[in-house]
């Protein structure tokens, strides 16, 4: 906390010397100068402020009450617990929960292992990088109606393209989004296609980062390909591949567009319900804003583990 | 000139080195041709499909029809004229606004430095640590109400173009970006007798120009990209974004007129990131890691 007295103090001097040669500027004290200076730089503060306190802050604060109060025709009144039974108690809440571990589960298999490798393979071509990467980011450039209700088509059991291609290799038609088993799959593999560009052109960066030498080392051991991932590749991009992992494990947590687009929320037999599905249904299906603020904090409290060591980790990074 | 990767050049140089190497270049060439532009190819030929045959089995790789006329289909009854413009507007705003407001709090935090300064900015960034998704009930009942002023911002661009402002992100690019910036500079400008604003305008934002134009397109991409939060906050027909509008009326039309308008609605973005393709990349590792 030393560091915020340092540096008026820093700025002292410099301010001094500009001021001195003018010679004809009246000396001031110094406490009206200083005074000056935060309030020019507190001017060029205000329009952020305001917006910061009345759309990020103030609704944080308001999330914590809500959360413990109920509003009847206006009137709002204190219900401790109340709100919390309420979403406890109600009987999709476990299936929102496996729902969204199940997605976030599967998310992770693809959207954190494919493209890992789609940047290692990348990063072995000699040609046409350029052409790869765009292939692999032009997805998370559609506005998502376009990609969501593309892949609704595709995914159609009566006309989609996806049947007709594995029934090409002899597989049997699936149902896809309209069946409980494979629903919540597809909206992985859709979300994937959808948003993996970004992971994997960091990825690509990082990878083009590790020293040419020690994937020689390695070899002189006499390691094959598999190793040198495994010693040399992963070990080098660790701490990004952490720093994603946790990432991936906050904003998978909080799916919604996705299900909501391809299924329609809830899908067939509530198995794409998630758990901000669930928080957008008490807000603004039932009015029970108490009980989506509640959910919001359980979901919220669940996440705080995450991003505090998110920020630790990219603290590590920065350093 | 190629730098060291897991394939050591030796295994590369040797003729069955060369031949794996171009085979499985073949593959995955035409492999990530396939799964990335085979969908969109599909949007766009399908959006010039007779009726019937986009929901024919099995799907033509063709177009046997040639309906150019569900593009103005598309255009007319979905008026994507409107929602088009619509989002242009909430874009751009956004987009002026997260200019003025963001860039004069960052430089105020990095240069000016005033008394409150640590504690603001990390207010600031302690927003990046509360899901959004959280927070779009408190939020978008301060939008009905927004206290102090007291005034209902439903159904009007303030919804969209002041929350956008709340970017904590932003804020630390550029902070980041401006404490690069050599004080020896600043300090000759403010001897010439410039002030903050006029030390802003024609030192700081000169030598910003590329993190101005990663903000820039994030920014604008950003509300294009939106759907939740334009969904509830801007619910008039006549006020909706091309994502809400093209969704809220997408039972309403045969297949191949929504197809197209999809089509339609994906150009401008993938056009911003053709032009753009090189600030977007080296922006998303920029600021990408290090959040």
């Amino acid at each position: 906390m030393s560091a915020p007295g340092l540096s008026p103090t820093k700025a002292a001097p410099t301010r001094r010397i500009s001021s001195r040669p003018a010679g004809s500027v009246p000396p001031r004290s110094s406490f009206a100068k200083n005074l000056r200076r935060n309030l020019t730089a507190h001017g060029f503060l205000i329009g952020a402020l305001i917006c910061f306190a009345l759309f990020s802050w103030y609704p944080m604060i308001r999330e914590f009450f809500l959360a413990f109060q109920k509003t009847d025709n206006g009137e709002v009144s204190w219900v401790g617990l109340d709100n919390l039974r309420t979403v406890v108690n109600d009987p999709v809440f476990w299936q929102a929960w496996k729902n969204t571990l199940l997605f976030t589960v599967l998310a992770l298999v693809f959207g954190f292992l494919v493209p890992f490798v789609v940047a290692l393979v990348i990063n072995e071509f000699r040609h046409g990088k350029g052409y790869l990467r765009l292939l692999v980011y032009l997805p998370v450039m559609l506005p998502p109606v376009a990609s969501v209700l593309l892949f609704k088509y595709l995914y159609d059991p009566g006309y989609g393209l996806l049947n007709e291609l594995i029934g090409f290799f002899g597989l049997p038609e699936q149902q896809w989004l309209q069946d409980p088993d494979t629903s919540m799959l597809s909206v992985v593999v859709a979300s994937t296609w959808m948003n993996m560009g970004g992971a994997a052109l960091i990825y690509l960066a990082a990878l083009q980062g590790i020293p040419g030498e020690l994937y020689e080392a390695a070899e002189l051991d006499g390691a094959g390909v598999l190793r040198k991932i495994w010693y040399v590749t992963i070990p080098q991009t660790r701490l990004i591949l952490s720093l994603m992992l946790l990432m991936q494990i906050i904003s998978t947590m909080q799916v919604f567009v996705e299900p909501f687009l391809l299924t329609g929320g809830a899908g067939p037999e509530g198995s794409t319900t998630t758990v901000v599905y669930l928080i957008y249904q008490y807000a603004f299906n039932f009015n029970n804003y108490g009980a989506a603020a509640a959910l919001g904090l359980l979901l919220l409290v669940l996440l705080a583990g995450f991003s505090a060591a998110y920020v630790k980790l990219s603290r590590a990074e920065n350093e | 000139m190629s730098t060291r990767t897991l394939i050591s050049p030796a295994q590369l140089a040797r003729p069955r080195g060369k031949l794996i190497y171009w085979i499985s270049f073949a593959v995955v060439v035409g492999g990530f041709t396939l799964v990335f532009l085979g969908p969109l190819y599909w949007l766009v030929t399908s959006g010039f499909k007779s009726a019937q045959e986009v929901i024919q089995t099995p799907p033509t790789l063709v177009p046997g029809s040639f309906e150019a006329d569900n593009y103005t289909r598309a255009w007319e009854v979905m008026d994507l004229a409107k929602l088009l413009f619509n989002t242009l507007y909430y874009a751009f705003g956004a987009l002026a606004f997260q200019l003025i407001f963001d860039v004069a709090a960052a430089y105020s935090l990095s240069k000016l430095r005033p008394i409150f300064g640590k504690a603001i900015l990390g207010m600031m960034l302690a927003t990046l640590m509360i899901p959004a998704t959280v927070l779009v009930v408190p939020q978008y009942l301060t939008v009905l109400d927004v206290p102090v002023v007291e005034r209902n911002l439903l159904n009007t661009p303030w919804a969209i173009w002041l929350p956008s402002v709340t970017n904590a992100f932003n804020i630390f690019l550029l902070k980041r970006f401006f404490d690069s910036i050599p004080k020896e500079l600043l300090d000759a400008a403010s001897m010439d007798g410039a002030s903050p604003m006029r030390t802003l305008r024609s030192i700081i934002l000169p030598i910003s120009r590329p993190i101005l134009g990663v903000v820039s397109i994030f920014a604008i991409v950003g509300v294009w990209k939106d759907f939740l939060w334009p969904m509830l906050t801007l619910p008039d027909p006549a006020m909706q974004t091309l994502n809400v509008g093209i969704y809220s009326l997408s039972n309403g039309v045969p297949a191949n007129v929504l197809i197209a308008a999809l089509t339609i609605a994906s150009i401008p973005t993938l056009l911003i990131f053709l032009i753009f393709q090189r600030n977007i990349m080296a922006g998303l590792t920029a600021g990408g890691l290090k959040g």
